[in-house]
């Protein structure tokens, strides 16, 4: 019997995590309905626009490659919000967290010329990693020590990142017209797919030839960003640092009286969610731009919010969050050239976060009634 | 069917289907005008079902409803409005920031022109309060009054509203024993003045107190509707459990043993940093129970936080098994043998959106077998959650469902199991038994008294009297944030121990502490 009642409970499970994933497909088709209306208001064809949005993101190889290279600091972005999240907290700093790491990534890719390329990428990456868990842990100490909340601080220590990176630091250290920090070392570059046909090593695959597109632009930071998905996700379910941060995210007062210091969870939490958002800013430094470059955050910080809640702030959930926006943008780029203005993809992007939202709140309303119906 | 003049209320063959359960079966439930009727059963009996449909917060899958002799169909609570009934939830449904007047006229104001006749608002609260006894401030905000005085401003709402049959949800469970006096006073002058009470409860006493007649669900079927007087309280609680049940506790003479607590002066402060608790010296030995009686707000959850190491300790020294672990943090002092029973069960004592296998390892969950290396091993913890379902008789949908979804009486139950299994040598219980059912009651206190029989100290807390009384072995009654006295607990009774908690034959004595 007991066999049958676990069995039973997989099954609720998986059907409350095929309701969260048919809830956020059911956002994005309501989103892209009314974006018909708005893609009317530009004398365009609304079947031209969203066949142009779709093959745009995913018409080709290399075009789905590019919607994953996109998504990929939106990946991580998303879960530098997911999981303090978790613990009961808001970042809204993943921007400075990913331009502290990006800058601090970038530096460290051109100051050091003479290391081996497995030596000066991981310390690279690390140093960039560091740099945004530093920006993040300092709002989620604070909080810890002093209460304070951490939207204000994070969103003032946003600002600045901004001065900080951008115009200060770029400022000091270009070498050239170019706003950005000097390029990096070729050993602390990240693989970029396109390479990989003429790699000495990765060149011997058998399947080598198909990236052979100079139209490509993923790189390696979208393996480490799944792998860091898979990583959050096994210390937030799997661990007891997870299980603390979780207790601390629905009842801190709980957790305090199970032993668990939620200063602690929440410090860390925002040490790790800094972490991720470093990386985002590291893979942009080091596989997208090969520098440190002015306006290379994109709005990320902010965009990984929304992924980060279609994702349902679930590790996992947010990776299909990330590749959603990614191949809204990179979808949304082909629209433009198909005539549709950018500020209608635009707004498209706001309608999927907005339904989104809402649609949410049928879930809460849908839970809630279930419950009066179940329990007395 | 005939129709008896004097019945106000008649709800004939009430069925309410919830998927999977029949949380009301065939229900029977009548009411005398002017009488004060306990509607008594365990939790999940459907006693609040039954009250919800007659509020027309549910609709009933099969049944009718006589009201005033006449059927009627209700479709939402206004149409109970309508009629004259009136309900008293147990979560006040009131708006904190408002005063009290404005939240008695909400949604039927009083108005010149478009604007809140303030005046007749306050006049016409002032009219109900004076003539049923129930005197509140109108003026005050309801954030600022106490649970008694909400509950109060509830009860004018809903007789501002016309209501001539008030119903009340558990209205006790939420007062001290001096506010619950009062509230029995004032049932008293509403059944003078004409109207008609049902009131849920689960507390026996209280329905032996002040009820008529007495009408008992159990398993969503209504067991039987007796004269009060006709019964004892052992009666209604067989009734209510299907079983016989013992009121008293049955426990031997205690044999304490060693030393085990110690609290040396001990001097805690509140949330406000007002000084709470004013040098508290105990001590517990092994074997024993020592109860603490006390008025609610007399320092006790400040002096339990402090002992369990989640508030500050300002002075004073606590001692474990001669280890001082005054300055211990929650975890450490777990790690001691130490286990508590918080009071607070929904927000201290369980994660309520976690499951039953979460929460029944919190405060262990870093603990073999638990975890290792900080990896959780869920195997391990679902075998243990099973076990402590079974042994423990924790019902409400097994192991993966979540805290919130069980019972009070439940969730009381996977506390302590949690907490007992970790075979404690010493336990801080406090108010171990609030909000839940008789059948539970006995089972915790039976968990209580073998802890003991085992050899474990044990600290007992509790707002009832006559759990302290016949739990404890020795009684330490405190006032004002100071003990006044330690009885033994064989030689006291409520009277001398109700003197002592509010202070007024002693002299506190000692130090002259405060001002």
């Amino acid at each position: 019997m007991l066999e049958v009642k676990i069995v039973e409970n997989r099954w609720d499970h998986i059907k409350s995590m095929m309701t969260n994933f048919g809830i956020s497909l059911l956002s994005i088709v309501v989103a892209l309905i009314f974006g018909i209306f708005f893609i009317l208001l530009t004398d365009q064809s609304p079947v031209t626009a969203y066949q142009a949005l779709y093959h745009g993101a995913f018409g080709s190889f290399s075009n789905i490659l590019n919607t994953l290279w996109r998504s990929t600091p939106l990946i991580l972005t998303g879960l530098a919000f997911a999981l303090p999240f978790r613990a009961g907290l808001i970042n809204i700093g993943a921007e400075g967290q990913l331009l502290m790491g990006g800058f601090a990534a970038g530096v460290a890719g051109y100051v050091f010329t003479s290391l081996p390329g497995f030596i000066h990428l991981p310390l690279a990456i690390l140093i960039g990693m560091l740099a945004g868990a530093l920006w993040g842990g300092l709002p989620g100490l604070l909080k810890a020590k002093f209460g304070s909340n951490e939207v204000i601080t994070t969103i003032m220590l946003n600002h600045i990142a901004i001065a900080l990176t951008i115009n200060y630091g770029i400022n000091k250290l270009r070498t050239s017209s170019r706003m950005a920090t000097p390029e990096i070392e070729p050993s602390a570059a990240l693989l970029r797919f396109k390479e990989i046909p003429k790699h000495p090593i990765w060149g011997k695959l058998p399947f080598a030839d198909i990236f052979t597109n100079p139209g490509i632009r993923l790189h390696m930071n979208f393996v480490l960003a799944i792998i860091a998905a898979i990583i959050l996700w096994y210390i937030l379910f799997k661990t007891t640092l997870g299980y603390e941060m979780r207790a601390v995210g629905f009842n801190s007062d709980g957790a305090e009286y199970g032993g668990i210091k939620p200063g602690k969870s929440m410090f860390i939490t925002m040490f790790l969610g800094g972490a991720v958002a470093g990386l985002a800013g590291a893979g942009e430094a080091l596989g997208t731009h090969l520098s440190f470059m002015s306006g290379m955050d994109a709005g990320y910080g902010f965009t990984g919010i929304a992924v980060a809640l279609i994702g349902q702030t679930h590790p996992i959930g947010v990776i299909f969050g990330g590749l959603l926006f990614g191949a809204l943008n990179q979808g949304g780029l082909e629209m433009q050239f198909a005539g549709v203005p950018s500020e209608i993809v635009n707004i498209i992007q706001a309608l999927v976060i907005f339904f989104v939202a809402s649609l949410q709140i049928l879930k809460m309303y849908l839970r809630k009634r279930k419950e009066k119906e179940g329990v007395e | 069917m005939s129709r008896e003049e004097n019945y106000i209320l008649e709800m004939n063959n009430i069925t309410k289907l919830f998927p999977g359960v029949k949380a009301n079966d065939n229900v029977n439930f009548s009411v005398k005008k002017g009488e004060i009727h306990a509607l008594v059963g365990e939790n999940g009996a459907g006693k609040t079902t039954l009250m919800k449909v007659l509020y027309g917060l549910y609709d009933k899958d099969n049944g009718e409803i006589f009201y005033n002799g006449e059927k009627v169909n209700l479709k939402g609570p206004q149409d109970a409005i309508d009629l004259g009934i009136g309900m008293v939830h147990q979560h006040f449904m009131l708006v904190d920031p408002l005063t009290v007047t404005e939240n008695i006229v909400l949604g039927n104001e009083p108005r010149s022109g478009i604007i809140l006749n303030q005046k007749k608002a306050k006049d016409k609260v002032k009219e109900i309060s004076e003539k049923y006894g129930l005197y509140v401030d109108p003026e005050a905000e309801i954030r600022d009054i106490s649970v008694g005085m909400q509950q109060r401003a509830e009860i004018i709402k809903t007789l501002y509203r016309g209501a001539e049959l008030l119903i009340f949800d558990e209205p006790t469970a939420v007062l001290t024993p001096q506010e619950i006096d009062e509230l029995f006073e004032i049932f008293k002058s509403l059944k003078e003045q004409g109207k008609t009470i049902v009131f849920i409860t689960h507390k026996l006493q209280e329905v032996k107190a002040i009820s008529d007649r007495i009408t008992v669900l159990r398993n969503g079927k209504s067991v039987d509707t007796v004269d009060t007087e006709d019964v004892t309280e052992e009666d209604v609680a067989e009734l209510m459990v299907g079983r016989q049940v013992l009121l008293e506790v049955e426990k031997t003479e205690a044999n304490p043993g060693k030393k085990i607590f110690e609290v040396n002066n001990l001097k805690v402060s509140d949330n406000r940093d007002i000084p709470a608790v004013r040098g508290v010296s105990l001590t517990v030995r092994k074997g024993e129970i020592l109860g603490i009686a006390g008025v609610e707000g007399n320092g006790q959850t400040e002096l339990v936080e402090a002992l369990t190491g989640i508030r500050k300790i300002e002075s004073g020294k606590v001692k474990v098994r001669d280890k001082d672990i005054t300055k211990f943090d929650a975890r450490e002092i777990k790690r001691e043998s130490v286990a508590h029973i918080p009071e607070d069960r929904q927000k201290r004592g369980l994660i309520m959106d976690f499951n039953l296998q979460e929460n029944v390892i919190l405060g262990y969950h870093d603990l073999e077998p638990f975890s290792r290396n900080g990896i959780m091993k869920y195997n391990n913890i679902a075998d243990y959650t099973q076990k402590l379902i079974d042994e423990f008789d924790i019902r409400g949908g097994g192991m993966e469902a979540k805290a919130k979804n069980l019972s009070g009486g439940n969730q009381q139950k996977l506390i302590v199991a949690r907490e007992f299994s970790q075979d404690p040598e010493f336990l801080i219980a406090s108010q171990p038994t609030r909000g839940v059912d008789v059948g539970s009651i006995e089972f915790i206190h039976k968990q209580i008294i073998e802890r003991r029989d085992n050899g474990a100290g044990v600290l007992l807390l509790s707002a009832d009297l006559s759990e302290v009384l016949s739990l404890s072995d020795r009684i330490a009654v405190i006032f004002e944030g100071e003990i006044v006295d330690v009885l033994d607990a064989s030689e006291t009774d409520e009277r001398e121990l109700g003197k002592l908690m509010t202070g007024s034959t002693i002299d506190a004595g000692g130090e002259d502490s405060g001002k």
